[in-house]
């Protein structure tokens, strides 16, 4: 078995038993990524010698030796930081964000550049700006997104883990659709200096990984405070890891009935609830309990984090920066056609949506009332945790469909992240881990299913708790994809 | 209709640069003249992924502002991004306060001396307070250069902190809006907020005015000024354009709301854009920055309140017995009003200290334009030399020789006297005495006339001890002597 298909424990002690180097791990990841990348497409870029040359340098820590996949959109100093976008075609990042600094801090060497959705706006990769990343279970099929190239380099063994960022769904819906963890912690656990902007009141970075242990290993790296980012809180970063193996008895889980209602895919409904069953053989409790501004959370987001995005992209005019037209010959045009050449469909959409929302006479009726109901979705999630530790969901109504087969519905493809948004609304945390297979209706491969635990503000060492006595009962995470 | 038939109403928007060591969001230093784009970093050029961090100390400073100007500061304040496109501003928004800014009401008192030195004899509301609606804080903008083909753009200017005071349209005439700049500017550098000096941009501010008729109870169309770099290029505008506004109303045409630009070459305004193409600037709330709890940063700041201009004036009036004029003059800076404030205390004649401050020490600085920070006289030589002359030591011609030196060696007044050999007067009576009676023993005919009530005949008597003494004498007790003697 090749070094590429291990996790960050396994691989700590070959690495802390010198049986091998972060060298060879380095080598695995990109051997294999070199071989089979093109079809998966789940990388922009890697560096193989600089990747070395950071294992030289890297401090004793949990992640000493370990490659970590970026996503596009988060700094690494003297990298590419593209966000997948032709606007940011040739950028390289100048500076370290905090989550690489942590990264680097505990040992863990940034390795290439994860695929994405364009500036993180979509949830099947297919808004690439570069090219569209393909699900390893089934290459004609998605990753999802926006993390699809995160999830898919993980499940394909070309990186150990890998950095996402999560504003709808971004981490945990690409996770589940690739058979891989993801977690996207609460508001203000992990630092976004560095990460580029997508909605800033809804932006996480979070990890990638092939186990819940490795979650934890990663989120307890990259987490903590931050002086440079006042939305990142001051609450001190608990040993995940170690909280992991106490019991989880006596638990109680919500299932929330609003998240199984009709437009779920029976085979991911059905594994949900074989989970929940798996749980009460663990000791938990099920509980059903009621959120019941769930359908409102679309909408929401929709305005909320297109509203953010409307201003967080003004920045790329071409003045500093980035793509600049050469066709331009005054000012509005040099702006008007950089955007229109460096932006791509969905981003133009989603900024025009967010400038609507936001202008004077629609802020009222838009803007606002989303604050409004973003404050009821809160609290029905408050009211649900006073009830229960977690809540247990699916993590996606349905599974990956095939490339370019929504790309002219947006709003069913919105769809893909309706059991998602919720969370970031929420600022909750949201973890996603496989729980079952199934044959989609359209075709012979096999494709993993997801489920969701969420948790409580800071409430990180619960839902991986659970998800590790889940993963320790059960074998879906084992199963790897037949790439040949 | 006559001319003086209207009357104007005027609002002020004036922004000012606070000194502070850092910009408002980032480390990076508020520096002037530093090589072009030499004090950046991610934030202030708005790279992706950089983020804003509060500067504590411009809030601090925005809210002590507030507290001099009477304003109260709401228990929350909280950022908006206010958002328009301009290469100046790397973000292409730029972070502001909407809705609950730092600062509300208030008001600035109109400073007699403020108003222009020819307005000064005719104010026509004296004692007014011109009434503030809100101070809120924000972020400047970078510093564009256009060339004949290309533009450059500085941004070490790119985020320093802008504090913005907006005034109600409570000002009406173009002399009180120059009072009003004038009495602004001397708060806030009173406060040491900022040096508030208009022709360096620290202090830039945008007019609202327009013209009604009066008894008309609606305010007429506004139109906004822009390019006004100096407080009498506000009152120049000021003036033409509400002349403009009135012939326009005259002549039957109407005002259309616009902003124009004052073009101080032509001595003229000239329209810019109309409202039509008004931004919108789809404000809304800046997620990345948590709204400010304001009580502590006020029980902080309260401690820090520095007395005012106008109540420095008052005590000094009291306090040393100077003239209301002088009081003001003195009390006009702060580093000045403390320059005498170290002089007067425990001078034998604190008023002659402020005539020495005023009368000689001001005109040779104002001359060099030498800064009272740097001014070569240490204010307790200058009390010294001052008590010196009113010991009768030296006389007051001999004082202002010892200041001239004293103003180009920076030398102490005892010095320079010993260096000019100028000696004390003989004062003392018992020495003093043989003299007289040798006089008067050789003059008995001018001493008859100071007896039979010739007063002057003392001078002529005075002059032959002054004489005989080779003038050492002093002349004042010289004659208070003769007199005695004689009557």
């Amino acid at each position: 078995m090749s070094l590429a298909t291990h996790t960050i424990a396994e691989l700590r002690r070959l690495l802390d038993a010198k049986e091998v180097e972060a060298k060879d791990i380095i080598d695995s990841v990109l051997d294999a990524a070199e071989k089979q990348d093109d079809r998966i497409g789940g990388y922009l870029s890697w560096d193989r010698e600089k990747a070395y040359a950071d294992a030289a340098q890297a401090p004793e820590g949990p992640l000493q030796g370990i490659p970590i996949a970026i996503k596009d959109l988060i700094n690494v100093k003297g990298h590419p930081c593209g966000c997948a976008s032709k606007i940011l075609t040739n950028y390289v990042a100048p500076y370290d964000a905090t989550s690489i600094v942590n990264l680097r801090e505990a040992g863990g060497i940034p390795l290439g550049r994860a695929n994405m959705d364009e500036f993180a706006m979509g949830s099947s990769n297919e808004n690439s700006g570069i090219k569209p990343a393909h699900n390893p279970w089934d290459l004609e099929r998605i990753p999802g997104g926006s993390s699809g190239g995160s999830a898919a380099v993980v499940a394909a063994n070309e990186a150990i883990a890998a950095l996402g960022s999560d504003t709808g769904g971004s981490i945990r819906q690409p996770a589940a659709f690739c058979g891989c963890v993801g977690l996207k912690p609460s508001y203000g656990r992990v630092s976004r200096f560095g990460l580029t902007a997508y909605a800033s009141s809804l932006d996480q970075i979070g990890p990638l990984t092939k186990t819940v242990e490795d979650a934890a290993i990663l989120l307890g790296a990259i987490s903590g405070s931050d002086p440079n980012d006042s939305t990142c809180l001051d609450e001190s970063v608990p040993d995940y890891r170690g909280s992991l193996e106490g019991s989880i008895a006596g638990k109680k889980l919500g299932l929330p009935k609003e998240y199984f209602t009709e437009g779920i895919d029976p085979a991911i409904r059905s594994a949900v609830e074989a989970a929940a069953k798996q749980f009460e053989s663990l000791g938990a409790e099920i509980v059903d309990v009621s959120m019941p501004h769930t359908e409102q959370a679309m909408g929401v987001y929709y305005i909320i984090a297109t509203a953010e995005a409307s201003a967080n992209l003004a920045r790329f005019d071409g003045v500093r920066y980035g793509h600049r037209s050469p066709e331009a010959s005054n000012l509005a045009e040099q702006y008007a056609k950089s955007r229109a050449e460096g932006f791509g469909h969905e981003v133009k959409l989603r900024i025009l949506l967010g400038t609507y929302v936001l202008s004077s006479g629609y802020y009222d009726a838009y803007y606002l009332r989303a604050q409004k109901l973003r404050t009821l979705i809160r609290q029905d999630f408050t009211n649900a945790f006073e009830q229960v530790d977690a809540l247990l969901t699916p993590v996606s109504p349905a599974p990956p469909f095939k490339i370019g087969e929504k790309a002219s519905d947006p709003l069913a493809m919105y769809l893909a992240d309706i059991y998602t948004t919720s969370a970031n609304l929420a600022g909750i945390c949201g973890l996603s881990l496989p729980c079952g297979f199934m044959t989609p209706k359209d075709g012979a491969r096999e494709v993993p299913i997801g489920m969701q635990l969420l948790g409580a503000p800071f409430a990180e060492s619960t839902i991986l708790q659970l998800g590790h006595h889940y993963e320790q009962a059960t074998d879906w995470h084992t199963k790897q994809p037949a790439l040949g | 209709m006559a001319r003086t038939d209207y009357f104007a109403t005027i609002g002020l928007e004036v922004h000012v640069q606070l000194k502070t060591a850092s910009k408002m969001f980032c480390g990076c230093a508020v520096e002037y003249g530093a090589p072009p784009n030499s004090r950046t970093c991610p934030v202030c050029l708005g790279m992706p992924g950089a983020l804003p961090v509060l500067n504590q100390g411009a809030i601090e400073r925005t809210v002590l502002a507030g507290l001099l100007l009477g304003c109260t500061t709401p228990p929350i304040s909280k950022w908006d991004r206010k958002n328009y496109y301009y290469p100046d501003m790397p973000k292409n928004y730029q972070i502001s306060q909407f809705d609950l800014p730092l600062c509300l009401g208030g008001g600035v008192p109109l400073d007699h001396f403020a108003y222009p030195k020819d307005a000064q004899k005719a104010i026509a509301n004296p004692g007014k307070v011109v009434k503030l609606t809100r101070i809120h804080l924000e972020e400047d903008v970078a510093k564009s250069t256009h060339h004949s083909s290309s533009s450059s753009i500085d941004f070490n200017r790119a985020g320093t902190p802008l504090m913005e005071i907006v005034s109600e349209p409570d000002i009406e005439s173009p002399e009180e809006a120059f009072a009003y700049l004038n009495s602004l500017r001397q708060i806030l550098v009173y406060g040491d907020l900022s040096d508030a000096d208009m022709e360096k941009g620290q202090m830039r501010c945008d007019v609202n005015v327009s013209v009604r008729k009066r008894g008309q109870e609606k305010l007429g169309t506004k139109i906004e000024l822009k390019n006004m770099n100096s407080m009498s290029n506000v009152r120049r505008a000021l003036k033409y354009e509400i002349d403009r506004q009135i012939t326009e109303l005259e002549e039957g045409r109407s005002i259309t709301q616009a902003t124009w630009r004052w073009d101080d070459d032509l001595g003229e305004t000239q329209m810019m854009r109309t409202k039509e193409d008004a931004h919108d600037y789809r404000y809304f709330p800046d997620p990345d920055l948590l709204p400010v709890e304001t009580a502590a940063i006020l029980t902080k700041v309260r401690t820090a309140v520095p007395e005012l201009p106008h109540e420095k004036r008052e005590r000094f009036v009291t306090a040393y017995q100077i003239s209301d004029y002088d009081a003001s003059v003195l009390a006009s800076e702060r580093a000045l009003a403390d320059y005498f404030e170290t002089a007067a205390d425990g001078a034998k004649a604190p008023k002659k200290v402020a005539n020495w401050v005023i009368n000689n020490l001001l005109s040779v600085l104002n001359e060099g334009s030498i800064p009272i920070s740097d001014c070569p006289i240490p204010a307790e030589a200058l009390r010294e030399l001052v008590d010196t002359i009113e010991k009768g030591e030296i006389s007051n011609n001999q004082g202002k020789e010892v200041f001239a030196v004293m103003i180009d060696s920076g030398q102490s007044p005892g010095e320079v006297i010993k260096e000019k050999g100028y000696e004390p007067p003989m004062n003392d009576t018992g020495e003093l005495d043989a003299f007289i009676d040798q006089v008067i023993a050789e003059n008995p005919k001018p001493v008859e006339d100071v007896k039979s009530g010739n007063v002057k005949s003392i001078n002529f008597l005075t002059g032959q001890v002054m004489k005989l003494t080779k003038g050492k004498a002093n002349p004042k007790v010289v004659s208070e002597l003769i007199g005695k003697k004689l009557s």
